[in-house]
């Protein structure tokens, strides 16, 4: 059955988007959307250390964008930079530099189309056990961070103040952040993991009601999205991150005319 | 009465500055269980902060903060909710810890917001925000209870009512409460001890003492100081802007 290039490309896309339904919830309501596009330009030179060093691709990528995430981190407190001019300084210079180092591997064969937008064709087995193994761990560590987690970003100092330890949650977080990027950059490509993650969030928050709710439309849009976008892009020969995230915001338009509905309803 | 087990939270000489400026410097307090303390003062004065201390939501602290319980209700004075979340009153309910069923409906009818119960928090009046806010922080039967302005917003008779429960909360739960007030009928009325802040503790007693206390007098005026008590006032020093207090 993994013999099939297609079934092994739909088990990893499901795999990943049940991972991403609950964590991009996350970054829609922590407003992280543009940390999640630094954190995946960054890993192009995740990717580019691992070909250059015989590594595996997702664990590099994963160290990287951890790494990329701490220097964050201390930047914000010794520099008096703006948060966003932080974010798009580490984004295109990590980017720059791991296109530089792309340079230098001129006798590797290099794919850079499928590195960016993903390649259905390039998912192994072996994937295939990083991306639901490694995805069991992220969505194990969420459900054990997410009272803290959940309660900060509902209100920090009510987190704090009743004993949840808000900042540990945060930075867990953030690693869980790298994770999901280094297990789903051969899926979707680094240029659109960010879109993976907020476009199925941003479609369930138009029509849900509850936090919980929420997490669960927005893995369920995920699905449909990884689903609907490898067929189509089997049928026109598309790449398949490209495909997965039009399948998105089409569901993502849908979403919206429930919207309208709904209004109308109340008045 | 207060022996050492019955403590709390304990500020030694606590103070807490931003940007090189004061908001508020050598507090000592204590709150013990069953007991309601609660913090007066102009604008300005330091009170939140005062609480913020005692809650450890600020670290990097002059002086201690000594806090013997984990079991802590709060309700802060602002709260900026983001309303990309979509949030029930019963799911902000359970934010902090979770609860059973009966304990979330009996909390929401303390406070008399039951019927708002599956609500989107972002469609309450500010009122009933504050009365969902109280019941939050009661639910969870805590040790500590810090309230900071519990009733802004609340019609004249709840807030009546809200400050009866509180009373009430703090015999039934044997439970301390650190209030931020700016009610002084109530204040002296259902305090055990009352700190007068400016800043500093300007005075701080029973709410008796307090209300014959010149610095009382002097940050509240004289009408202030006549719903206990008549009594002269003199001014011994100035605040300057950076905080600090200069005698006469």
């Amino acid at each position: 059955m993994f013999d099939d290039f297609f079934i092994r490309a739909l088990i990893a896309g499901i795999g990943v988007a049940i991972v991403t339904g609950p964590l991009g919830c996350f970054v829609i309501w922590r407003r992280l959307s543009y940390f999640g596009d630094t954190l995946s330009h960054s890993a192009l030179l995740g990717v580019t250390l691992a070909y250059s060093m015989e590594f595996n691709i997702a664990f590099s990528v994963f160290i990287i964008s951890s790494l990329i995430a701490l220097t964050l981190i201390q930047l914000q407190k010794r520099t008096n930079l703006p948060g966003d001019a932080l974010l798009g300084l580490l984004a295109h210079s990590s980017l720059a530099v791991g296109l530089v180092v792309i340079g230098f591997l001129s006798f590797i064969r290099f794919d850079i189309m499928g590195l960016l937008f993903g390649d259905i064709l390039a998912v192994t087995v072996n994937d295939l056990l990083i991306i639901w193994i490694g995805g069991a761990l992220i969505l194990l560590v969420l459900k054990l961070i997410w009272k803290p987690l959940f309660a900060s970003t509902v209100n920090y100092e009510l987190a704090e103040a009743e004993g949840l330890n808000p900042d540990r949650a945060k930075a867990i977080f953030t690693i869980l952040m790298a994770a999901i990027i280094a297990i789903s950059i051969k899926m979707i490509g680094l240029l659109l993991i960010t879109g993976m993650l907020i476009i199925p969030a941003a479609m369930a928050r138009n029509i849900s009601s509850s936090p919980q709710k929420m997490v669960i439309y927005s893995i369920i849009g995920g699905l449909l999205s990884v689903i609907l976008g490898l067929f189509s892009s089997l049928e026109f020969n598309t790449a398949s991150g490209p495909s997965i995230i039009a399948a998105s915001l089409f569901l993502f338009i849908l979403s919206l005319l429930n919207i309208k509905q709904s209004i109308k309803l109340k008045n | 009465m207060s022996s050492e087990q019955n403590i709390l939270v304990k500020l030694n000489k606590a103070g807490f500055s931003l940007n090189n400026k004061w908001l508020v410097k050598g507090v000592s307090l204590q709150v013990e269980k069953g007991k309601i303390v609660t913090l007066i003062g102009p604008n300005g004065s330091g009170k939140s902060t005062t609480a913020k201390i005692a809650l450890g939501i600020y670290k990097k602290i002059d002086g201690s903060v000594e806090k013997y319980t984990n079991k802590v209700g709060y309700v802060p004075q602002k709260i900026s909710i983001d309303w990309t979340l979509p949030l029930r009153v019963n799911d902000f309910m359970v934010l902090t810890e979770s609860l059973d069923k009966e304990s979330i409906d009996e909390a929401l009818s303390l406070t008399g917001v039951i019927h708002l119960k599956n609500k989107n928090l972002g469609d309450l009046s500010g009122g009933e925000f504050q009365r969902v806010l109280l019941a939050r922080a009661i639910s969870k039967k805590p040790e500590l209870l810090v309230l900071d302005e519990p009733v802004q917003g609340v019609d004249f008779t709840g807030e009546i009512a809200l400050y009866e429960l509180i009373k009430k909360i703090s015999d039934e739960l044997n439970c301390g409460i650190l209030l931020i007030s700016h009610d002084l009928h109530t204040v002296m009325s259902a305090t055990d001890h009352v700190v007068c802040l400016n800043g500093h503790v300007c005075c701080s007693g029973s709410p008796i003492d307090v209300a014959k206390n010149n610095e009382y007098k002097a940050l509240f005026g004289e009408q202030a100081s006549q719903i206990l008590s008549r009594y002269e006032h003199k001014h011994d020093h100035v605040h300057t802007s950076e905080g600090e207090i200069k005698k006469n």
